[in-house]
């Protein structure tokens, strides 16, 4: 998630607000019906209109991965083309910028699609008569960018996808995976700042699949776009979502990080969804994280002694020692700390007690990943941030309660 | 029980078109006029040129899109049809087909991409086309003669008449046929109608479209005949001069200039059209 640097916030891209859409040549007695607490099936039956979308709001933080997830028919591919108005809401509004994408004419909609807004789609949906860099280029071609110049960027954007070399050659003459690489460039070349991808990998087969998302997180990292991603695939949307919208029926059923979903699964439908998920593939050590043990700031004048009182103070086993910048240095224990002044050291500085043996782990890490650490260490293992910054610790008690809490929740099978 | 009255029908149609002539024959002249020019601008032009160049130009586009058997079939045509002594008439109907084709272009190649884009339109324009494709020509060649009066003019007029209907058809059902997902695409990059059109639609219906073309043209040649009985000339004028002082001889010339005509310009449509 991008942070506003200025203000520390979270910096809003995109808002849907109470967005509807309905089928049929009648959709105001739908909406009427659906605002009488009527449900999808029932206003088809009753009125033979459809349902795609049904009062849906969330919103999309800049430069995240925002997965929609759903079976099929559950209005997740309709809502991603409402986003840009491929369809034409019933009732509501969305928002990108603050601007109400709604309430734009044709013209202005043309312009908004042209500069703010590509998509890359299931089927590919490549010009066949057009080569790969003719292809890739599309965007920049309908927005009048003269031809040198967007080809060059048309070849930039090819070999980002890794497709160098292959600009002359036309969609069909290439594989499934390559061709939606070409769809994905044709997405960059135009440099938007809000990508859609509406099942974007579902065509390719799994080993494609995997690879791809890899290459989507790469680019992530390379330059943050907001990316709206449609997936009817839990662990495509896990691997990659930074938050995830559940829908079902057309409406949105729950909104937010794949671990929060995990922990609080909102109803029975988006349980069974992660029925046979393997929470600790999901949840971080970083969310599990506590910091109730002791922690001792370090100075130049830190010592044994002072550790000593701090630590016997505390009622604690082992204490964390971090320097000003709030940074891991070591993990000491009462116990060390005890053989060391039983030794006459009470002036030694705190780190002669440090305990080689006590690594810290990762917070982006799975709680898979930290297994083994938890499991062997005598000590709540510590959890630092990339910068090496302390965010607290993890104990054997604190993962098995979650775990415990998951699988009733989850109801993820008995067997993990 | 229809005998004690019959709708006057046949009263009504002759007084409309009398009162049509009487009245309106400025305009029909005024339209006739683009058609008169083109048509003889193509006559002349052919007439102009020595047979050789023409049966070059034949035989190099035969041998561009397709290959060495429809070049020397294209040649070996030509040939024959010059030394039965059909050379003129052959080139008379070739301008009359050019015309017709031109106009079914230019009238045709729009309206099927209206009915492409849009489901009412193609269902009001459905109809028409079903009658302009089933009523027999003689039942239009009389008001035709009254409008036009005679000749090559009025005869191309009537094959356009006849030979639009499938190229209407077939643009539609191309533009329809482009898979949507396609459109989808380039609306979601911000292409307008226009760009969608020009850029994905018509070059992605193509093959179709020029399949239509390839359909008037051989409708027309089918026309050349009947058009031949409201005075236009060409290979026509030989089958029904035949026909009518049964010189059947006469007659079956005629009618071999049209087929070896129709195959050499049908084979070439056809591979420009697999060429793209």
């Amino acid at each position: 998630m991008a942070i506003d640097t200025f203000t520390g916030e979270n910096m809003e891209k995109i808002r849907v607000e109470k967005l509807y859409k309905i089928f049929g040549n009648k959709p105001k007695k739908a909406l009427a019906m659906l605002h009488d607490g009527h449900d999808k099936a029932s206003v088809l039956e009753e009125t033979g209109m459809t349902v795609g979308v049904n009062d849906a709001s969330f919103s999309i933080e800049a430069g995240e991965i925002f997965v929609i997830m759903g079976l099929s028919g559950s209005g997740k591919s309709t809502i991603v083309r409402l986003l840009n108005r491929l369809i034409e809401p019933t009732s509501g509004r969305v928002f990108v910028d603050g601007q109400d994408v709604t309430a734009m004419n044709n013209d202005e909609l043309v312009k908004f699609r042209l500069h703010n807004m590509s998509m890359v789609f299931q089927s590919f949906a490549l010009m066949p008569h057009q080569t790969v860099l003719d292809n890739a280029a599309f965007g920049l071609e309908l927005a009048g960018v003269d031809k040198e110049k967007r080809q060059e960027r048309a070849l930039e954007a090819l070999e980002q996808v890794g497709l160098a070399g292959w600009e002359d050659q036309y969609p069909e003459q290439l594989s499934g995976g390559m061709q939606q690489r070409v769809g994905l460039a044709r997405g960059l070349a135009v440099d938007p700042e809000i990508l859609l991808m509406d099942e974007a990998f579902s065509a390719l087969d799994p080993l494609i699949r995997t690879e791809m998302q890899d290459e989507l997180l790469k680019l992530q990292e390379e330059d943050q776009r907001t990316i709206v991603f449609i997936s009817h695939d839990l662990d495509e949307a896990l691997r990659i979502g930074d938050r995830i919208a559940i829908m079902e029926g057309g409406n949105v059923v729950q909104v937010g990080t794949p671990d929060e979903i995990l922990q609080n699964p909102a109803n029975d439908y988006v349980r069974a969804f992660f029925r046979g998920v393997d929470p600790t593939n999901v949840i971080s050590a970083g969310d599990i994280v506590s910091n109730t043990h002791p922690t001792l700031v370090v100075t130049k004048t830190g010592s044994l002694r002072a550790a000593h009182e701090i630590l016997s103070g505390s009622d604690r086993e082992h204490g964390y020692v971090i320097d000003a910048k709030h940074r891991l240095l070591g993990v000491i224990s009462s116990e060390g700390i005890q053989n060391a002044l039983e030794q006459g050291l009470p002036d030694q500085p705190i780190s002669q007690a440090y305990m080689d043996e006590a690594e810290p782990v990762n917070f982006d890490e799975s709680m898979q990943d930290i297994l083994p650490m938890v499991a062997s260490s005598a000590w709540p293992v510590p959890v630092v941030d990339a910068d090496g910054v302390y965010k607290g610790v993890v104990s054997k008690n604190r993962f098995l309660r979650t775990l415990h809490k998951t699988e009733t929740n989850g109801d993820s099978g008995g067997d993990q | 029980m229809f005998d004690n009255y019959i709708i006057p029908l046949d009263e009504w149609v002759t007084t409309f078109i009398e009162w049509l002539v009487d009245n309106h024959r400025e305009v029909f002249q005024t339209m006739k006029w683009p058609v008169e020019q083109t048509l003889n601008g193509l006559e002349s032009g052919l007439n102009a040129l020595h047979p050789a160049i023409i049966i070059a130009v034949v035989c190099l586009a035969a041998w561009r899109f397709s290959g060495k058997r429809l070049t020397i079939f294209s040649l070996a045509s030509m040939l024959i049809v010059g030394f039965l002594g059909l050379w003129e008439d052959t080139m008379i109907t070739l301008a009359m087909v050019l015309a017709s084709v031109i106009f079914c272009g230019l009238v045709g190649i729009p309206l099927g991409i209206m009915s492409g884009r849009s489901d009412r339109f193609e269902m009001i324009l459905r109809p028409i086309l079903d009658a302009m494709q089933t009523t027999p020509a003689f039942v239009y060649l009389v008001p035709i003669v009254m409008l036009f009066s005679v000749g090559n003019v009025a005869g191309v007029l009537a094959t356009i008449i006849f030979a639009l209907p499938p190229l209407i058809r077939l643009t539609s059902l191309g533009i329809r046929g482009v898979h949507p997902e396609l459109v989808e695409a380039a609306q979601a990059f911000g292409a307008t109608r226009w760009q969608t059109l020009m850029k994905v639609q018509i070059p992605l219906a193509m093959p179709t479209i020029l399949a239509g073309l390839n359909q008037t043209i051989m409708m027309s040649l089918s026309m050349v005949v009947i058009a031949a009985l409201i005075g236009a000339g060409g290979l026509g004028s030989p089958v029904i001069l035949g026909l009518n002082t049964l010189d059947i001889g006469r007659a079956v010339v005629g009618g071999l200039g049209i087929v070896l005509m129709a195959i050499v310009l049908d084979r070439i449509t056809q591979s420009i059209a697999q060429n793209k």
